[in-house]
């Protein structure tokens, strides 16, 4: 039987700033059988996306498919006209991008957008499509699959808009699905439910689809089989459990073990080191202060932690559960409204007007984004100096000295220093956004997702810096993230934010060991595991329901082991329970350790 | 560390041409800022003396721009004229550009009651006609340089000032200003290193397109004859007071529209291009 899909020494080139050509896709072939998933996996700029794109005969601009043949079914794709492009796309071949939120226009009905595409191929009359898509947000497990039609789109879920966006593009039986980093932008507790959505349904219908993606253990889930790809050309490719078991490209074994960080240190910070910030009942927030004492709209409800001198302490949650605002509060840029904080065992004023320089320079940020955290206009030099002259009064030779050891400590050459941030790459950027942090000499750095905008291996190694210079310097970090392998590689110490509240704090020890708060268990049963299978097992998650309803325990439209009555009506206490963290809930630690599914262990 | 042991990625684009439109817009506005500070010098007649006993002649050698209604020599008028047309615009600009990015900065950091302030008073004012207001002030003060540049500038200051608010108020959301403010950095520092840097390039495109307007709304004054007085002129008043050589085809009526439109074209295509110039400043940076 021939395959369905046919790709043959594809080639797409793009023109660069000078007008010459350059080759981003070069020599990629592979074909795809009736139903079988394949997925295309690579950092960002291995030519993914370029590749899936050019299934639909489809180049960005500045880009142009050089060579090769697609052929889909008896179509050779690349050499069809615009019309017949025209009459393929979305009816043959139809793509599921990244951000569903930017693909759907706000302003019409989520029914007009999904069944737009059949009405405009006539492959259905308007009623039959409309048939067609409940049938569809039913097998996409949407809620309320006869009504979500008439919502406009800012009226659903992340999640739910990112399941609408694939019924729309099954609405016209394709041939072949392109789905694109699909739930790249969701939390991992939404992403479970859009993969298992899109499992169910690829099985369902047999739909042939080529599923781009960085993270090789979503694409474990989904895939048949995977494709390599760096810098544009094939790495290897092979049958999903093979590639997992035993990957031959050597490129293929590095991303496996960046996908599994090793711990790093052995996670136990000597007892007496002194804390170098306290933290006690933190209550923030944005608005004019209520009769309370507490903000109109509060984004963190009293938060206690503290950090030792040399621990790394891990701070994670889902978007929007407070964590980034933390590190405002800290920095002073945001003061709170209630509670106390202390550094090195001085009070600390709680906005930046009132801190004295020496407490300024003890606390230093570095922010996710390394594209807007650096001053466009001024060179690495200049960005790096600027902290040495201000907090301890150097200029000149001493100061340029003193630049050049710190680019040596985050590893990077001294050639950089007349360069400005635009002509550094992504992962270069982020070590002198560390560096500028560094050079006030700091006790404490507060780190907002510092890895989530790099690829996997440069991520990686920032990680392995950041812990080789808290080793060093006896730095305490504060690691902001929503990545659950990545602060359980790393940190000492865990705390698992909720709707701005601290539902759970422990030692890494503890986080590896039952019973967690109900949401911390959430949170890593929700976490793709690198194995073929995981999806199946993972247990259903409790879609939230009636989430404008304010409850004492904000977790509890979403909880498993909620008690009626109690949870909603008063706020949850604080818990010891013997592995050695607190929790924030009702149920006491046999109760948790009973009620929540056992969790599977396996040799990794 | 594959990633930062490989060479550092060395962008040094090749360097391209200049775009030849903003080089010849440059020239142009070379060309007039050199005659409005030399024109009197190198001019072959006094502006104000009648050189030849025929009016409205064509280009000779001896007029090369021919003469006007009073047989005074074009080309000297012109040059002279230049000094008014180029110097006062380009006064009420400055003025006109700098009080917009001083108020719009000083919005955009301090924020509150101070934002609310000025960008309603400058609301205010825009919503007049800009001719008429000029119309108003000079019938009222009467005509003079310091008049018309006072008006011409406060004419253009809101247009200026939502442009470097509006750039002010992005930047000043970024977060290596959040850094700085959080370094306890002084206000002054960060208005003067963090966000005046990253907004020049727009600026001055607007530095350029305010000038434009504000010499075509002088020439418009000064042709209503409430511009420049006689027997000085700039070049709008010279295009007016030659206008009946407009049948006879006379240079004289031509040449100062004509150095109107030329120094005008100039400054647009150079702004136009100064994206160009800018982007290539910075590769080399």
């Amino acid at each position: 039987m021939a395959a369905l899909l046919e790709v043959s020494g594809l080639r797409v080139t793009a023109r660069d700033a000078s007008g010459g050509e350059v080759t981003i896709v070069e020599d990629v072939g592979f074909s795809l059988e009736r139903g079988e998933v394949l997925a295309l996996i690579g950092e960002s700029g291995s030519g993914k996306t370029t590749t899936a794109l050019a299934l639909m005969g489809y180049a960005r601009g500045g880009c142009r498919i050089a060579g090769g043949s697609v052929r889909l079914g008896e179509t050779q794709i690349l050499s069809l006209s615009a019309s017949g492009l025209r009459a393929l796309r979305g009816r043959r071949v139809a793509y599921v991008a990244q951000s569903a939120a930017a693909a759907f226009n706000p302003s019409r009905r989520i029914m007009d957008q999904v069944v737009e595409s059949a009405l405009i191929h006539g492959t259905m009359t308007r009623a039959e499509a409309e048939t067609e898509a409940v049938e569809l947000f039913r097998a996409l497990a949407l809620p309320q699959p006869y009504r979500i039609g008439q919502r406009y789109p800012h009226q659903v879920s992340g999640g739910q808009l990112q399941r609408l966006m694939a019924a729309m593009a099954l609405i016209t039986r394709p041939d072949l699905v392109v789905l694109d980093e699909p739930t790249t932008a969701l939390d991992v507790t939404t992403q479970i439910e859009v993969l298992r959505a899109f499992k169910a349904v690829v099985r369902q219908r047999g739909t042939t689809a080529v599923y781009v993606s960085h993270d090789l253990a979503v694409v474990a889930q989904m895939a048949d089989r995977i494709l390599v790809l760096r810098d544009g050309r094939m790495r290897e490719v092979g049958e999903t459990a093979r590639i997992l078991a035993s990957p031959e490209h050597p490129y293929t074994q590095s991303l496996l073990a960046a996908a599994a960080p090793r711990p790093h240190g052995d996670g136990v910070v000597p007892e007496e080191a002194p804390p170098v910030l306290e933290v006690r009942g933190m209550t923030a927030g944005y608005g004019s202060l209520t009769a309370g004492g507490a903000p109109l709209i509060t984004v963190l409800r009293d938060i206690s932690f503290s950090i030792r001198r040399g621990a790394a302490l891990g701070v994670i949650g889902e978007s929007g559960c407070g964590k980034s605002t933390l590190a405002r509060v800290i920095a002073g840029l945001l003061p709170m409204a209630q509670g106390e904080m202390s550094l090195g065992g001085e009070a600390l004023p709680p906005a930046v007007e009132q801190r004295d320089r020496d407490q300024l320079r003890r606390v230093q940020l570095v922010f996710q984004m390394a594209d807007t955290a650096l001053n466009p206009s001024r060179s690495v030099g200049r960005i790096l100096g600027r902290p040495i002259t201000f907090f301890h009064g150097i200029k000149g030779k001493e100061c340029a000295r003193r630049v050049r050891r710190l680019l040596d400590l985050v590893q990077l050459p001294a050639s950089v220093i007349d360069r400005l941030p635009g002509e550094l790459s992504g992962g270069q950027k982020q070590r002198v956004n560390l560096a500028r942090a560094l050079a006030a000499e700091p006790d404490l750095i507060l780190c907002d997702e510092v890895t989530a905008a790099l690829d996997t291996v440069v991520g990686a190694a920032i990680l392995d810096l950041m812990d080789g210079l808290r080793k060093e310097l006896g730095l305490a970090v504060m690691f902001i993230s929503h990545d659950l392998h990545m602060v359980r590689a790393v940190c000492d110490e865990v705390m698992v934010l909720y709707a701005g509240q601290r539902v759970e704090l422990g030692s890494r020890a503890s986080m590896a060991v039952e019973p967690w708060h109900p949401y911390t268990d959430l949170l890593i049963r929700s976490v793709p595991e690198l194995r073929q299978g995981w999806l199946e097992e993972a247990a259903a998650v409790r879609a939230p329901e009636d989430a404008a309803r304010r409850t004492a325990c904000a977790f509890y439209n979403r909880c498993s082991v909620r008690i009626e009555g109690i949870c909603d009506r008063t706020a949850p206490p604080v818990q010891a329970v013997a592995k050695g963290a607190e929790i924030l809930c009702h149920r006491g630690e046999a109760e948790l350790l009973s009620m929540l599914p056992p969790r599977r262990r396996h040799a990794a | 560390m594959s990633e930062a042991a490989q060479p550092a990625p060395a962008p040094r684009r090749k360097r391209r041409r200049w775009p030849l439109a903003g080089l010849l817009g440059g020239v142009l506005v070379l060309f007039w800022l050199m005659m409005a500070l030399f024109g009197p010098m190198v001019a072959p007649h006094e502006a104000g003396r009648i050189v030849d006993m025929d009016v409205f002649t064509p280009m000779t050698a001896k007029f090369p721009l021919g003469t006007d209604y009073l047989g005074r020599d074009m080309l000297s008028r012109i040059l002279h004229g230049a000094r008014y047309t180029v110097g006062v615009a380009l006064l009420a600009t400055l003025m006109a550009s700098g009080s917009g990015l001083i108020l719009g900065m000083s919005a955009a950091v301090w924020g509150g009651w101070l934002d609310m302030l000025v960008s309603r008073c400058l609301d205010t004012l825009s919503a007049m006609p800009s001719k008429m207001f000029a119309l108003v002030v000079v019938a009222a003060f009467g005509s003079s340089v310091p008049v018309l540049v006072l008006s011409a500038g406060i004419i253009y200051t809101p247009g200026a000032y939502r442009i470097a608010r509006s750039l002010a108020v992005g930047i000043n959301a970024m977060d290596y200003v959040r850094i700085a403010r959080a370094r306890g950095e002084s206000t002054a520092f960060i208005v003067r290193e963090e966000i005046l840097p990253n907004m020049t390039g727009p600026v001055l495109a607007d530095f350029g397109l305010r000038f434009v307007f504000i010499v075509l709304l002088l020439s418009g004054l000064s042709f209503l004859g409430l511009g420049i007085q006689p027997p000085e002129a700039d070049w709008g008043s010279l295009v007016r007071e030659n206008i009946g050589g407009l049948a006879e085809g006379a240079p004289a009526v031509l040449m100062p529209a004509l150095a109107i439109a030329s120094l005008t074209i100039g400054v647009n295509m150079l702004i136009d291009n100064l994206g160009g110039f800018r982007r290539r400043a910075g590769g080399e940076g």
